[in-house]
């Protein structure tokens, strides 16, 4: 069955990257859906069935840590898989991001492979 | 930590994650320049420059700057594309390239003198402008050659002795900006 997948970040740059990732999976791709922030994030969730979640972290209006609290409080998104893929290399987010149920973290700069690893057996 | 400290790992920072975030982002070899140290605060710039700043225990900015057509070589290698003029995501591809390795610096200062924030990257292309970091007087500036071209990186740092949460920053000139 095909995944819909939710990229977020604000930059597009980041964006265009991550899709040409994921097309060189073996993942079965649905749509691939794109956010800004973590409020253009929950209005894609809303209006869509998301199997997994790439997310950055430090984002305007709304950051991945908020983005990733509220959708483990929503019982319909709550075992979404989410991906924190940012340049925020401290410990305390990192933490923070995996206490709130973060499938997994990637650092900036990514190899292609790191998230191609990161993301087999999550979907 | 004294300044001079800092202005060593500054320097062994920014290499090592110019290198890295080329490296791994842009698939091309990284040919570090001498460092200099620049005492004058104002930066002439013509071509592309992506500021962000860092706050925290030490306060400063750090920019990329390059001319035209090497931000477009640099976004093409980036993006897997081709740009024939510095458009929106030429501009963009920059800011992520910045927020990358001002990203792996405050991390590597981090671990050093504990947490710091990192701002969201503003980039400005245009000709003959300047940009001037209010309260320093010091920069460290590193040449790289990638892909190519000339990629300047700069960084000035200070402690942070009023508890600032962000750096003043003026620019002056023709412009046009994109945050």
């Amino acid at each position: 069955m095909a995944l819909d997948v939710l990229i977020v970040d604000d930059s597009a740059a980041i964006r265009k990257i991550l899709q040409r990732v994921l097309a060189q999976t073996e993942i079965p791709l649905g749509t691939i859906l794109e956010a800004g922030d973590g409020i253009e994030a929950l209005e894609r969730l809303k209006a869509n069935h998301v199997g997994l979640v790439l997310s950055d972290i430090n984002m305007p209006n709304m950051d991945g840590i908020e983005l990733l609290t509220q959708i483990r409080a929503n019982a319909a998104w709550k075992s979404i898989p989410v991906v924190m893929i940012t340049t925020e290399g401290s410990q305390q987010k990192v933490l923070e991001a995996v206490d709130l149920g973060a499938a997994g973290y990637v650092r900036k700069p990514f190899t292609a492979d790191q998230i191609k690893e990161k993301l087999v057996g999550l979907v | 930590m004294t300044t001079e400290e800092m202005q060593e790992l500054v320097e062994t920072g920014i290499r090592s994650s110019v290198e890295n975030v080329c490296g791994m982002m842009l698939g091309c070899t990284v040919e570090a320049g001498e460092t200099r140290i620049i005492g004058h605060p104002l930066q002439e710039s013509d071509g592309v420059v992506a500021l962000i700043g860092m706050a925290g225990p030490w306060i400063g900015t750090g920019a990329l700057t390059c001319r035209p057509e090497v931000a477009r070589q640099l976004a093409g290698a980036f993006l897997m594309s081709e740009y024939e003029e510095v458009n929106d995501e030429v501009l963009d591809a920059i800011a992520e390239l910045a927020n990358m390795v001002i990203g792996n610096l405050k991390t590597m200062i981090e671990d050093k003198v504990g947490a710091m924030g990192l701002s969201t990257p503003t980039t400005i292309f245009g000709a003959s402008f300047t940009t001037k970091i209010g309260g320093s007087n010091t920069w460290t500036l590193i040449p790289f050659q990638v892909c190519g071209g000339e990629l300047l990186v700069q960084v000035c740092i200070l402690p942070n002795e009023q508890g600032r949460t962000h750096a003043r920053l003026d620019i002056v000139g023709h412009m046009v900006t994109k945050n």
